[in-house]
């Protein structure tokens, strides 16, 4: 598959401040890109130089194979971390006007506008005032404006924060459809339950240098420990944890369970595999739970900023 | 693609529907006018109330000239003595007693000073007003010289035929006419101008700052400049918000006028007959307390400036004037956060503006093409108001193109610089910047 967007040896310095260090990553055509790091490690100064909203000081960015120019901004849809609207302004005019800025004329951008608030059934608002709404309903406004020229590449940066759980889901489901659709996303939070739902393909930031990129299961596979969650009844517990000791890594694990049974972690060396685990176990007892344990984006996000 | 037509608009509607906004544009001139009226109407109220001073002569040789106007009445007292009168006068609660002592008619000349003769005093509850004590000066003083001529044998008829009044007439070498009142017109018009571009500078300048100001605490500004250059919204807000200026003072203009019209109908008050003490001035510079009423020589002393010029010149320097200093507004407003944090950085833009008025309220006054005149109308910060005030009285065409060229430059200058701290600043939040992180923003 094409690439749609590609940062090639990025840096970025604000003064003696090293913002970006020769980052490189590229956003596959269709997938969800999530542009994960710590606070401060350089991924809102990425986002606003694809914006160019800040031009970088080496490296270039290509969008469609083209170095980014004026005309790219059209092609994008940005929702800012930091973000807000004019207090004093109606919700419609508003979002006409922020419309007409990324170049749509004004009968479509408000054909297109009705359509979407009548969407998320927020239609009766178009004559109120935004200091008269609440903090998530202004973020479903903006959400709207960022989707609504039809950007080939979508960003949201922390999307979900000020929203409830429902409008959240909300949200979601509306960028995986815009997805299906063919747009193409990044994805920058801070939210790991949602990085786990959403994204194909991550990348990690931390002090201005990428430190991990790649799909996200197979970045997984990298960071599993070949690591087994058991449960087991038997009747000499103390015994049988003593014996798996002398073979395997044993730690107390803790998981949910209808029985009082023996609950482990067990880690095998490399080359031994789960069969011979689950062989030994069934010898010692009714085995009531075995699943293997995969790392989670929030394990691998923490795992990897430690080992840097 | 060029948004800024489009961000003018927002602008601009977003000013004019403001409501504060059209409450003040509507109200101003009424409070305006109410207060003007308040106090036209109070002068003449204190005018109109007449005095009562009492005179005690024991030379008897001064009274004679007291005589009654609307605003004072005189009493004149005889054969009392100095402690009868005081008493008098305070029972009386009039407004003051002025005693003449009975000076010498044998000595040949009367001098107050030196030989004391003459012993003028004003005894009265308050201390009296200064101009009714120098009006009573100038009449005694008028008085005694007239006295002391009649002693050196010189007749008042002679005195009187030997009176010259000479009206200088002025004319420069390329023939132009002018007169004293020319010199009145050009500094009423030039200050008008320079005092025009002084407060629409301050109103609107920091309106385009609150607005920058207000775009970075409602975050809005980030959704904003990935859509347009940061410089465009920068000429965009400040466009706009002085097309609602120019909107907003020609209302007031407007309405101004009418509402003066109908209030000096209703009221039934002369404005022109409100003298303040400019206007007390220059009457006094003029030497001429009739000029008032001289309306066709104005007429004159208005067309004969060089109204081409001043039309022509006016426009251009206010423009760039304006724009010199409302980039500066700008660039503050995205330098900081909120309004309080701007006090900083406001004094090195109100510092030249306040300088050039001074320098032009005085220097222009004194001597137009002096050397500190001309050299303030080209300093860039100070040209426009400085220069606006001294083109009625004719600057050469060279060196109003020479300064309107360093104006035009530096305000390139000072757009291209605002627009570097413009574009940082505004996704800077949280911190007061300093001077140096100005300077390093302007680098990046």
């Amino acid at each position: 598959m094409q690439n749609l967007l590609e940062a090639q040896s990025v840096s970025k310095n604000f003064g003696d401040f090293k913002a970006l260090n020769n980052v490189s990553i590229a956003v596959e055509k269709g997938s969800i890109f999530g542009l994960l790091g710590p606070n401060g490690a350089g991924k809102t100064t990425l986002i606003r130089i694809i914006n160019q909203i800040t031009m970088p000081d080496k490296g270039q960015v290509l969008l469609d194979g083209e170095p980014l120019q004026r005309h790219h901004i059209q092609n994008i849809g940005y929702l800012p971390e930091e973000r807000g609207l004019y207090k004093n302004m109606k919700v419609g005019e508003q979002a006409l006007y922020l419309a007409q800025l990324k170049g749509l004329d004004k009968a479509e951008a408000k054909k297109r506008l009705l359509f979407w608030f009548d969407r998320l059934e927020i239609g009766d608002w178009w004559n109120k005032k935004i200091q008269e709404l609440s903090k998530g309903m202004a973020q479903k406004i903006q959400f709207v404006v960022t989707v609504l020229h039809q950007p080939k590449l979508l960003i949201f940066d922390e999307p979900f924060s000020g929203f409830d759980p429902i409008n959240a889901d909300i949200i979601k489901n509306e960028i995986l459809r815009l997805r299906e659709e063919g747009a193409t996303v990044i994805f920058s939070t801070h939210r790991m339950e949602s990085v786990e739902e959403l994204c194909d393909h991550i990348a990690l930031i931390h002090k201005s240098n990428k430190i991990l990129d790649g799909n996200l299961n197979a970045i997984k596979r990298q960071y599993k420990s070949n690591t087994f969650e058991v449960g087991i009844n038997t009747e000499n517990a103390s015994e049988l944890q003593r014996s798996l000791l002398e073979k395997f890594i044993v730690s107390p694990a803790e998981f949910k369970s209808l029985n009082n049974e023996l609950k482990l972690k067990v880690k095998l060396s490399e080359n031994e595999s789960a069969n011979q685990l689950l062989n030994y176990l069934t010898t010692r007892g009714e085995v009531s739970h075995f699943t293997e344990v995969i790392p989670s984006a929030s394990d691998i996000f923490i795992q990897a900023v430690k080992n840097n | 693609m060029n948004h800024l037509p489009l961000i003018i608009k927002r602008e601009y509607l977003t000013k004019v529907r403001n409501k504060a906004f059209i409450i003040m544009t509507f109200l101003s001139p009424l409070i305006m006018i109410a207060l003007f009226s308040l106090v036209a109407y109070l002068s003449q109220l204190n005018n109109t109330k007449q005095k009562n001073i009492t005179v005690l002569d024991e030379s008897g040789l001064i009274e004679s000239i007291f005589t009654d106007k609307e605003t004072v009445k005189y009493t004149i007292l005889d054969a009392v003595t100095l402690e009868d009168a005081k008493a008098i006068v305070e029972e009386q609660e009039n407004y003051g007693l002025l005693y003449i002592s009975d000076f010498k008619s044998t000595t040949t000349s009367i001098r107050e000073d030196e030989k004391r003769n003459v012993d003028v005093e004003f005894y009265s509850s308050e201390t009296p007003s200064l101009s009714i004590i120098s009006a009573l000066e100038v009449k005694v003083e008028k008085r005694l010289k007239e006295l002391n001529l009649e002693k050196k044998g010189v007749d008042q008829a002679i005195l009187k035929a030997a009176t010259v009044n000479i009206n200088i007439n002025q004319e420069n070498f390329t023939g132009e006419k002018t007169s004293k009142q020319d010199s009145v017109v050009k500094l009423i018009f030039g200050g008008a101008a320079g005092y025009l571009l002084f407060m629409f500078i301050i109103i609107y300048g920091n309106m385009i700052m609150r607005s920058v100001i207000e775009e970075k605490t409602s975050r809005i500004i980030e959704v904003i400049i990935s859509s347009v250059k940061p410089i465009q919204l920068m000429l965009g807000k400040i466009i706009g918000t002085t097309l609602a200026g120019i909107t907003q003072f020609g209302i007031w203009i407007i309405l101004g006028s009418i509402l003066m019209i109908i209030a000096s109908l209703i009221f039934d008050i002369d404005f022109t007959q409100v003298n303040t003490p400019q206007q007390e001035l220059v009457t006094q510079a003029m030497q001429n307390p009739n000029a008032n009423a001289d309306a066709q020589l104005f007429i004159n002393a208005f067309l004969n400036m060089p109204l081409a010029n001043l039309v022509i010149a006016f426009i251009l320097f206010f423009v760039s004037g304006y724009l010199l200093y409302s980039s500066l507004y700008a660039a503050i407003g995205a330098a900081v956060d909120n309004e309080t944090d701007t006090q900083q950085f406001m004094l090195p833009i109100i510092m030249p503006l306040i300088l050039a008025v001074y320098v032009g309220g005085f220097t222009v006054i004194e001597d137009p093409h002096g050397t500190v005149a001309t050299v303030f109308s080209f300093i860039p910060f100070t040209s426009p108001v400085v220069m606006l005030m001294r083109i009625p009285f004719g600057v050469p065409i060279w060196q109003q193109i020479l300064s309107l060229l360093i104006l035009i430059g530096t305000f390139m200058f000072t757009i291209w610089m605002a627009s570097k701290i413009y574009r940082v600043g505004i996704l800077m939040y949280g911190k007061k910047p300093t001077y140096r992180e100005l300077l390093k923003w302007i680098k990046y």
